[in-house]
């Protein structure tokens, strides 16, 4: 539960803001994340890397957790994991 | 920057009997430039043989699979190739692939392990009460793969004499006409679409049931495409790595003593396998060229937008500017970032499933079969887009 005193304008925002991780113990380096969502992931020494933590809604990011074979992407949005989809 | 108007080079390199990756490719890797070249049919495109300008192109999206519908694609057979996700671009690409990421992912795939070790030592078994000499990709390659993607899929693992001649057509690159290539991909349509409605029929735990579920209840593919998905998980599930298989055994047999080590040292066959997949040069040469979607600079030359470009991956795995000692086998090698699997949205999308199965066919042949050796020549499949061998007489 976030205290009254968090929910401000900002902290609202931060609540809806999606936020992405990847594993990169698990990361293969397949290079699809930062072929499909280039604005999102880079490789960086072969592995990926979320340019943000946070970043806005966007199908795209979805996309790439859906599509890493190594299932090392994690979509949240607040406390629940939306990607990859069920 | 290359001169555009120079006459290509004819390709593919590679003698497809044998593992060999030509000399000419570390010409091409040392050059100035991409080299520009011609293959039997389609038009000429510029062939990238150096690892950071494989990786641009594969994996940046102003490269297009989906374009060269549109074009007279550089190939080795006659007729036109369709080739499935592999022919698309995202996001028709994305929508269809995610479909079946997830039963292919590293891991879902690590709980198929003890049913594939097993598997693997049942055939070892069945050789050794046989006797020598036995057929390594007839008795042992082809069956492992094979009965994995069959359960997995949903596809009676009785039916291999049938679909494996479609999936052998499939796969040839110049022994059949337009006609004949078009006549089996029919054949094998019709057969997946019979196993489709029997699954609609009767559910079962398998990819298949999923997807007809995608299909039916999300309406998220298109009965084509259904069909076409399961052809293709079904093809692309077995050949490559069946034909891996025994590539694998000819090279660690043509370096004893790194098959020594791993024998000591079996902890190491995951590395193992990434440096085989690395090292093993699988096709006779690039293909499924890439088309630029705009100007892009590649390795110093300007690819013009709507050019196709070939990615000679076999030639990037041995790119010094890369790998330190890449002519050397080093089954310890860390840090091995190689293409064998490509590299984008394209990756294999049963990478994961394909490490699996080699690890474990490995194990079970050198853990358990100290003496293995070649009995006889090997024949060579010498029209397929993959290389290796067709048979391989092994005793121990």
């Amino acid at each position: 539960m976030r205290p009254v005193a968090d929910t401000t304008a900002g902290a609202a925002a931060d609540a809806t803001a999606w936020r992405v991780t990847v594993d990169r113990s698990a990361c293969l380096g397949s290079g699809i994340c930062a072929a499909l969502a280039p604005e999102a992931f880079r490789l960086e020494d072969e592995r990926s890397r979320p340019l943000r933590e946070a970043a806005g809604p966007d199908e795209a990011l979805l996309d790439a957790a859906d599509s890493c074979p190594a299932a090392a992407i994690t979509v949240t949005e607040g406390t629940e994991v939306i990607g990859p989809r069920p | 920057m290359s001169i555009a108007h120079d006459e290509p080079t004819a390709y593919p390199f590679n003698d497809p009997a044998g593992l060999d990756l030509s000399g000419k490719y570390a010409q091409a890797r040392s050059g100035e430039g991409l080299l520009r070249v011609r293959m039997e049919y389609g038009e000429p495109a510029w062939l990238v043989t150096r690892y950071a300008d494989a990786r641009l192109v594969l994996g940046d999206r102003r490269f297009s699979r989906a374009e060269s519908v549109h074009h007279d694609e550089p190939r080795r057979g006659e007729g036109p190739r369709d080739t499935g996700l592999l022919s698309m671009d995202p996001p028709d690409h994305t929508r269809l692939r995610t479909l079946v990421t997830k039963a292919f992912t590293t891991p879902r795939v690590e709980k198929l392990r003890p049913d594939v070790r097993a598997l693997a030592e049942g055939l070892v078994d069945e050789m050794i009460a046989a006797g020598p000499p036995a057929d390594l990709v007839e008795d042992y390659a082809l069956p492992i793969p094979v009965a994995v993607i069959c359960r997995l899929l949903g596809v009676p693992l009785e039916d291999r004499p049938r679909f494996r001649a479609w999936s052998d057509a499939a796969l040839s690159t110049s022994s059949l006409t337009a006609e004949e290539k078009t006549a089996n991909r029919d054949e094998l349509r019709a057969y997946m679409g019979g196993l489709i409605e029997e699954h609609r029929a009767h559910p079962a735990d398998d990819l298949m049931t999923a997807l007809i579920e995608a299909r039916d209840v999300n309406d998220r593919l298109s009965e084509l495409e259904l069909t076409d998905l399961c052809v293709g998980i079904l093809v692309a599930g077995h050949e490559t790595t069946a034909t891996q298989v025994p590539n694998f055994v000819l090279t660690l047999l043509g370096h004893p003593g790194e098959l020594e080590r791993l024998r000591n040292d079996p902890d190491l066959l995951p590395r193992a396998v990434e440096e085989l997949m690395r090292f093993v040069p699988l096709g006779a040469g690039a293909s499924f060229a890439r088309y630029a979607l705009e100007d892009v600079e590649v390795g110093g030359t300007l690819v013009r937008k709507g050019d196709a470009v070939l990615v000679a991956v076999g030639a990037a795995n041995r790119d010094a500017g890369r790998f330190a000692a890449p002519e050397t086998l080093d089954l310890g090698r860390e840090g091995n970032q190689h293409l064998g699997f490509g590299h984008g949205v394209h990756h294999c999308l049963g990478a994961p499933l394909a490490r699996l199965e080699l690890q474990e066919a490995l194990r079970a042949l050198i853990l358990r079969l100290p003496g293995l050796r070649t009995a006889g020549d090997v024949v060579w499949k010498t029209e397929m887009l993959v290389r290796g061998p067709r048979s391989m007489p092994v005793a121990w």
